[in-house]
């Protein structure tokens, strides 16, 4: 309960190279952090060169941990202990700090002083033997490595305070969010599309996902699910946006044409249509799909090929070259993992044939579609009862034309 | 009527009760049921089964909804017994454990396993290290209290945690926690514990409901079947009622229990105090034990006397534990302690809850004395 630390370090990522964006992307970050400390009010946040520092001001130092971990464009955290800028203190703080961490039967260990303060009386060099040699007395198990040390203690003496960390906790990394654009995500129910989502985002996407639903071929709870992993993406983001479009009618029509074979290729050409019509609604300028080369009949090279031509946004496949295995291991890190594997169907693996083809012919395909009475009216009407949906961590429906759902789990009852 | 028997059940928090009738009234479908009220009944099970697993800091795939303490006990215990026979069938456990943790090690005993059964010194206290020396490398389960429910006796349960562990890491470590959740801290990772049992009625919420904490990992042998609920462990339509009412008493119990122990630590040392100058009694209880319960021997009369002169005063306590308190054989935990048959069969308990005022405890204190002042002239007379 009582925390050891008093402040948090937030490190920037590779976009601080980025000379010219540099303010842009760092004002994105601090507009996330923001978001996410809401629920701590007394939690400040003081912004720096290349980094943020969060004062906890009491707040919980863990649960903050774990939203801030969350924040694109910061690389790694460090939880900090603060004293006052007097030689006692320092070393006191320093002896508690170290006192407090895990140590080996034999630790090496360096201290690393920044005065910051030039009228702080003793040099940074002579501050890390006077801040080590208390430490080596107090802990027999420390040895002194300059070089290559288990633990960096590092000092930062500043006017009004010092500083002090050693940990390096390693956060989301890619780009702040948003900063590269706006793309629509295919978001299934399974186990791809959620990570495909992830790492588009971490590379500094603003993603809103669109899901196809067959009610009452796909129940209830699968459209839930999707809603839950929007849900948990949406902890990535402070708020996902997510576009469930009623896909029974156009799905239906693909059926009873002898096409049997090509049905999910038509499926998919008309989830790309519908997702390019919603992506201009919303300005987003790309598709991001959880396809894999080669992992279901429809993700070999000639599906996609004839899949692809629906659309003319760039279809973005971020796991394109990934490993199932690998891609189950991001769900799991992500903690998506355990929503997708809920066994409810989505519309995907309905009326699936039972030998889909794995190499469509796109001439077939074309002329087939141009026969098919109404497919783009129904493509029109599917647009337009899409329901739009803002999705946020803890999972408060708020429907777009601010009508608010009334939630089945009151609150109050727990 | 003042109610001074919280160690053998609780009055609900007016929220519990509220949201237990409103949920039997508004979601009644079975939470299995695939069409919508039972989906919803599904999904207000699942949002009691995060919030039961935030108050404890483990996973909600961790939490098992039982109905109370004696079937989380004997699902904890035979459970980890017969699905770990291959590793063996040594079990370690306490002399003075709740009837429900007793009887089932009575029953694998039975069965043809081998339980040692450690003692504990006149606090009620078990020594860890001696506890941790029973540990061999076919024993399967630990199981400790952590609060002893007769005198509040608190067992240190992080240290025998880890010294079982150091003999052998596969021991499994389950600790009944009734009597501690709300009253003092709960860590059950610093414990090193893989079961932890709770009953929702001690801490203020319904009847025939509790939790059985089981770490992601280990598997139990499931004693009802019928039923793939609660993960199989415990077949049965599930109780969304109880369940969601006993995460909202978790819940309150949780964020109090520091509160709860300052304030009845106050309340304690003014009973300690009154109680240690009274002639005839013998504390059993010690200011290291938990802070609600108080537990005193009154020798030389059947307590049952004294608890009914306390009532017709307006007091209602108790004798022993609620679950044995209507036999007349001595405390089994009292003699245990190494107290004679005399002091082990006139225990009296005194237990605490948040409604009693410090004036609450004085008022029951001196219905004691004058109680105690009574019976004395009386047994003097027949002596």
């Amino acid at each position: 309960m009582n925390s050891p630390y008093d402040m948090l370090l937030l490190r920037f990522g590779e976009f601080t190279l980025k000379g010219k964006n540099r303010n842009r992307f760092e004002k994105s970050i601090l507009t996330h952090v923001r978001a996410l400390l809401k629920p701590y009010p007394n939690a400040k946040i003081l912004k720096e060169y290349g980094r943020l520092y969060i004062d906890l001001n009491g707040e919980p130092v863990t649960p903050i941990l774990d939203v801030l971990k969350k924040v694109f464009g910061v690389v790694s955290i460090s939880p900090v202990k603060v004293c006052r800028s007097e030689l006692e203190d320092i070393t006191a703080a320093a002896v508690d700090f170290i006192g407090r961490s895990e140590l080996g039967e034999q630790t090496t260990f360096k201290v690393n002083a920044r005065r910051v303060w030039k009228a702080f009386p003793h040099s940074s060099q002579e501050m890390n033997h006077l801040i080590g040699s208390p430490l080596l007395r107090n802990f027999s198990q420390l040895k002194v490595d300059v070089k290559n040390p288990e633990i960096e203690l590092r000092v930062e003496i500043r006017e009004n305070r010092t500083y002090l960390f050693h940990e390096s906790i390693e956060a989301a990394g890619g780009f702040p969010l948003g900063t590269n654009g706006k793309a629509m995500l295919l978001l299934s129910g399974g186990i791809d599309s959620p990570v495909a989502g992830f790492s588009a985002m971490r590379r500094g996407l603003e993603v809103q996902c669109v899901h196809f639903y067959s009610y009452p071929f796909t129940s209830q709870q699968a459209k839930e699910k999707v809603i839950e992993l929007a849900g948990i993406l949406s902890g990535y983001a402070g708020q996902i946006k997510l576009h469930l479009v009623p896909f029974t009618d156009i799905q239906t029509s693909f059926t009873g044409i002898g096409q049997d074979n090509l049905i999910i290729t038509f499926m998919r050409r008309a989830m790309l249509r519908i997702t390019s019509r919603l992506a201009e609604q919303e300005g987003a300028q790309a598709i991001v799909t959880g396809d894999s080369l080669g992992q279901v009949a429809s993700q070999t090279l000639p599906s996609m090929n004839v899949i692809g031509r629906a659309t003319e946004l760039p279809l973005l496949r971020p796991l394109i070259t990934t490993d199932k295995q690998n891609i189950i291991e991001m769900a799991k890190k992500i903690g998506t993992y355990e929503t997708s594997i809920l066994p409810f169907e989505d519309c995907c693996t309905l009326f699936v044939p039972k030998s889909p083809t794995t190499n469509p012919n796109l001439r077939i395909v074309q002329k087939v579609e141009a026969t098919l009475p109404g497919l783009q009216a129904k493509i029109d009407l599917a647009v337009e009862q899409t329901e739009t949906v803002i999705i946020t961590p803890d999972m408060q429906l708020d429907s777009e034309q601010g009508m608010k759902k009334e939630s089945v789990v009151k609150e109050e009852w727990f | 009527m003042l109610y001074f028997d919280h160690a053998a059940t609780t009055p609900p928090y007016p929220e519990v009760i509220q949201s237990m009738s409103e949920i039997m009234a508004q979601h009644y479908g079975n939470p299995s049921a695939l069409h919508s009220a039972g989906e919803e009944a599904a999904k207000l099970l699942k949002r009691a089964r995060e919030v039961c697993a935030g108050a404890l800091s483990v996973s909600p795939k961790e939490i098992v909804f039982t109905s109370g303490a004696t079937e989380g006990n004997n699902l904890a215990i035979k459970g980890t017994a017969m699905q770990y026979r291959s590793r063996g069938k040594h079990l370690v456990t306490t002399v003075t454990e709740h009837p429900s943790v007793y009887e089932s090690f009575r029953q694998m005993e039975a069965l043809g396993w081998e339980v040692t059964w450690i003692p504990v010194g006149p606090d009620g206290v078990v020594n860890a290290e001696q506890l941790a020396e029973q540990v061999r490398s076919d024993t399967v389960m630990v199981s400790v209290m952590h609060v002893n429910n007769e005198t509040g006796a608190v067992q240190p349960l992080e240290k025998i945690g880890s010294l079982i562990k150091e003999k052998n890491h596969r021991v499994l470590f389950h600790v009944d926690g009734v009597q501690g959740f709300g009253k003092l801290p709960v860590e059950l990772d610093n414990w090193k514990t893989d079961l932890y049992t709770l009953s929702s009625h001690k801490f203020k919420g319904p009847k025939g409901a509790g939790i059985l904490y089981i770490r992601q990992g280990v598997t139990l042998f499931p004693l009802i079947t019928g039923g793939s609920q609660e993960n199989g462990h415990r077949g049965g339509t599930e109780n969304v009622a109880a369940a969601a009412a006993s995460a909202k008493a978790m819940r309150l119990a949780s964020a109090a229990q520091a509160d709860f122990y300052h304030k009845m630590n106050g309340l304690r040392n003014i009973l300690f105090e009154k109680i240690a100058k009274m002639p005839e009694v013998m504390l059993n209880s010690t200011d290291s034990g938990a802070p609600h319960i108080v537990h005193f021997s009154y020798p030389g009369l059947k307590p049952e006397v004294l608890v009914h002169l306390m009532e017709q005063q307006g007091f209602l306590i108790s004798t022993k534990s609620a679950c044995s308190s209507k036999s007349s054989e001595p405390s089994r935990v009292l003699l245990k302690m190494g107290r004679d048959k005399d002091a082990a069969s006139s225990g009296i308990r005194i237990s605490l809850g948040w409604e009693h005022t410090e004036n609450d405890v004085i008022q029951l204190c001196r219905a004691l004395e004058q109680s105690a002042d009574k019976l004395r002239s009386i047994t003097a007379r027949r002596r």
